[in-house]
């Protein structure tokens, strides 16, 4: 029984985690691109309007949920919650800090720690692709099942780059547990450069370009493409419908980000002192530290870049990522040979 | 000849097709026919159906007569006969006239084979409020408030046009200071028209930040204007036998100050788009547009000359004076979306160089002409001599009168030739006032730059083309 009372307790500080992390989210993305683009950005509702996102989703709570007449209803509104409950679900096997002993117990500040996280986490995004996908064709509307077509196309093709980026990454360290592979990257290198996965660079390019494409960011947010397909697949949704999509999509950005922190760039290590609770804090605030600068890179670019074009981003999947991730996989396990093995001529 | 199964096929609503004799070869016959096409001397529908709405729209493509149009005018080299398919595997899609990125109220109406855009088809009208025929109402002192309003990115340009072509038909001299204000505020206003056209394509693409940049510096010039003229849009400044009032104290300040942080808005949004790959993969040889088809379309401004065509009527037919001012025509070769982007850049440049040797040199003396008969008189002269207050009182009730006669004047506005051809068959008001819209010869030329391409060149093609519907519907 206590298995689910503590299950039950993980799950609800993982929700709550999670939806203060996008109200913030929200809100630090408008402020962040207001300030790159001379603007003031939102400043109403409560302090630097800190609360303008919230004051958005009780909106869109009373707001109608329009459903089109040729929609098929059920997937219509089955779609939004796929997207959330993916999206909600890839962030249980995050671990956001160290595990934390009490009583000598050891707690693991992963809401669950699988021994098959990556496999996991790849799966989430797959099934997320469904829900945009699904979106798009059950609108029963014209832009949105174009956005659909590109959604599917595009994000099955980036996740063959992010599977194989991440490959390098569990033959590093030898397991696909999240909590193992931070904790294999604990330590430095010569006692100066933190042991980092970030060392397998070309990994870490691919899968953070691959993740732009996975949470439909810009420059590859063909799938909703404002100006061309005036929202992709979520032209036809409004209301709740639509706020949930648009939380799925910050949830999945901060994932991503996360899973970014964690592979690469050794998730919550770093230097850590003090009392106990600072003992326990610290590393938090590492990995925190670590996912918003790189959501905060995610920002920067989507005020840089224009969009890609279709087929520019399919030939960009295929031609170039894809087979620098296969050579990049090669040349691994090659120097991973050489340490097992030493050289063949030694 | 039986291997033409293009024409064969093709409708044929008014049968000339039929015409075509066996010995010619297909090319000829598209030649041929788009002769006598573009000549107009053979209507290919009644006037009435091809002008209403549902003949605007997208036919299924064995019954389009545009289709054959679209053969004959459309230059061979880049168009490709498609290949009969079944209907069902095309769909044909509405971008507009609500779409966040059809400038306006412009409707295409597409063909789409997957992304593949096949057929492009612009439906226009949604703006329509019959400009030229309220122009018909209106006197010659109101008509400038009247087209302002028909190119609202380029009211300076609209003014000008109505203002020569009737001071064309009064003969009347304008002194040297109020053509150099003249050109000071057109080509400031070529320079605010063609930073919103950069800004507005940035967006269309993607490059959010690109918008907000360009309205940063063409805030600057409306404030300018604003502080010329009371307005930010649709001045009325510029008027029959001068401008409406003199430069405000301290304008060569202003304008100095404006030239110098426009040309450094300028310098940043090259850097941040000139070597941008995806910028460059989004609009390098998108939406082309050859010197033929130019010609043929009648479509003037920065796209032709992105095309390569030298034509500026600044140079080709100056007014104002404006040839007294050291200024370059910025060419482009390929005529593709970048080459516009570019060539705009480059204008907005050369407006500048012109706005700055305007400060150095303007002349002194009146802004607008002396003539009792076109110009009200000073508030203060009225209350002092007699003749002034009739003037006044004849020109507020009545208006200037025109003699009777035709006149055609166009000037070089940012999207190309702007022309006013007033007929006046004397009296206060035009008998009949016909506007040379250049967004309008854009628009035409529009399904010549997308048929073939994808969905996102159709929004880069349309995003450099930069018409304005409301100079396209008036």
């Amino acid at each position: 029984m206590s298995f689910f009372i503590e299950a039950g307790i993980r799950v609800v500080f993982a929700f709550v985690f999670l939806m203060v992390t996008v109200l913030l989210l929200v809100w630090v993305e408008r402020k962040f691109i207001s300030d790159l683009q001379n603007r003031i950005g939102p400043d109403r509702a409560g302090p630097f309007g800190i609360l303008q996102t919230l004051a958005d989703g009780v909106k869109s709570f009373f707001k109608e949920g329009i459903i089109p007449a040729r929609a098929d209803v059920v997937l219509f509104i089955g779609a939004p919650v796929l997207a959330m409950l993916t999206a909600l679900l890839t962030f249980l096997v995050i671990p956001i800090g160290a595990p934390i002993e009490i009583n000598g117990v050891s707690y693991s500040l992963a809401a669950m720690d699988l021994n098959i996280g990556l496999l996991y986490v790849l799966a989430m995004s797959s099934i997320g692709v469904y829900a945009i996908t699904l979106a798009g064709w059950a609108s029963g509307s014209k832009y949105p099942l174009i956005g659909s077509v590109r959604a599917s196309a595009q994000m099955i093709s980036y996740e063959a780059a992010m599977g194989l980026a991440l490959i390098p990454v569990v033959m590093f360290t030898g397991s696909l547990s999240l909590v193992a592979i931070v904790e294999a990257q604990q330590g430095t290198f010569g006692g100066v450069i933190p042991a980092w996965n970030i060392v397998l660079l070309p990994s870490f390019v691919i899968f953070l370009i691959a993740g732009f494409a996975e949470t439909n960011r810009p420059p590859f947010d063909l799938a909703e493409a404002e100006q061309e397909i005036v929202g992709g697949y979520h032209t036809e949704y409004s209301g709740m419908k639509f706020a949930l999509f648009f939380l799925a999509e910050y949830i999945n950005v901060f994932n991503i980000a996360a899973i970014t922190t964690v592979l690469f760039l050794g998730g919550w290590s770093g230097p850590v002192f003090g009392p106990t609770v600072l003992q326990w804090f610290l590393p938090v605030f590492w990995f925190l530290a670590k996912t918003w600068l790189i959501i905060l890179f995610f920002v920067w670019v989507r005020a840089s870049l224009p969009r890609m074009r279709y087929d520019h981003l399919m030939a960009f999947g295929w031609k170039k990522l894809i087979p620098v991730s296969l050579v990049w996989i090669i040349l691994v396990a090659v120097a991973l040979g050489f340490r097992e093995f030493g050289a063949p001529w030694a | 000849m039986s291997d033409a199964p293009e024409n064969m096929e093709a409708g044929e609503p008014n049968g000339d097709l039929e015409t075509v004799q066996p010995e010619q070869t297909v090319e000829e016959a598209r030649r041929t026919q788009h002769e006598i096409w573009v000549s107009g001397t053979e209507e290919r529908m009644p006037f009435a159906h091809a002008t209403d709405e549902g003949s605007q729209e997208l036919l299924p493509s064995d019954l389009d007569p545009a289709l054959d149009i679209q053969r004959g005018v459309a230059v061979d080299d880049d168009y490709v006969v498609p290949e009969r398919v079944i209907d069902d595997e095309r769909q044909i899609i509405n971008m507009g006239p609500q779409h966040p990125s059809t400038h306006g109220v412009l409707r295409l109406h597409l063909e789409l084979e997957g992304e593949t855009v096949v057929r492009v088809k612009p439906i226009i009208g949604y703006l329509h409020t019959g400009m030229e025929k309220t122009a018909e109402t209106l006197s010659y002192s109101q008509g400038s408030t009247n087209v302002t309003r028909m190119d609202y990115l380029a009211p300076f340009h609209n003014e000008l046009a109505f203002s020569l072509a009737t001071e064309q038909l009064l003969g009347l001299e304008v002194p040297a200071r109020a053509s150099a204000i003249r050109i000071l505020m057109t080509e400031l206003n070529r320079v605010s028209s063609h930073l919103l056209s950069t800004a507005t394509m940035g967006m269309d693409i993607g490059a959010l930040s690109m918008m907000i940049y360009g309205w940063r510096e063409r805030e600057i010039c409306l404030d300018f204007f604003e502080k010329t003229t009371g307005l930010r849009m649709n001045h009325n400044y510029i008027r029959v036998g001068g401008v409406a009032a003199d430069l405000p104290d301290g304008w060569e300040e202003d304008v100095v100050v404006l030239i110098k942080k426009v040309n450094d808005g300028v310098d940043e949004y090259e850097e941040i788009l000139n070597e941008n790959p995806i910028f460059l993969d989004r609009t390098l040889g998108v939406g082309v547009l050859t010197p033929a088809e130019v010609k043929q379309y009648g479509v003037t401004g920065p796209v032709a000359r992105a095309s390569g065509v030298d034509w500026d009527l600044r140079k080709a037919a100056p007014y104002c004076g404006v040839d007294q001012y050291q200024f370059d025509v910025p060419l482009g070769k390929h005529g593709d979306s970048f080459d516009r982007y570019k060539v705009r850049i480059d204008e907005i440049r050369q407006s500048l160089r012109i706005a700055e040797q305007i400060v150095a040199t303007i002349p002194s003396g009146d802004y607008r002409s002396t003539d009792a008969k076109v110009t009200p008189p000073p508030r203060a002269r009225i209350n002092e001599s007699m003749e002034a207050l009739i003037h006044h009182f004849k020109l507020f009730t009545e208006g200037a009168n025109v003699p009777p006669g035709t006149a055609y004047q166009s000037v070089e506005g940012p999207r190309g030739e702007i022309g006013a051809y007033i007929v006046s068959k004397g009296g206060a008001r035009p008998w009949r006032l016909r506007w040379r819209a250049p967004s309008f010869a854009a628009v035409q030329a529009l399904p010549a730059m997308m048929t073939d391409s994808l969905i996102a060149d159709v929004i880069a093609a349309l995003a450099s083309t930069d018409p304005v519907l409301g100079d396209v519907d008036r």
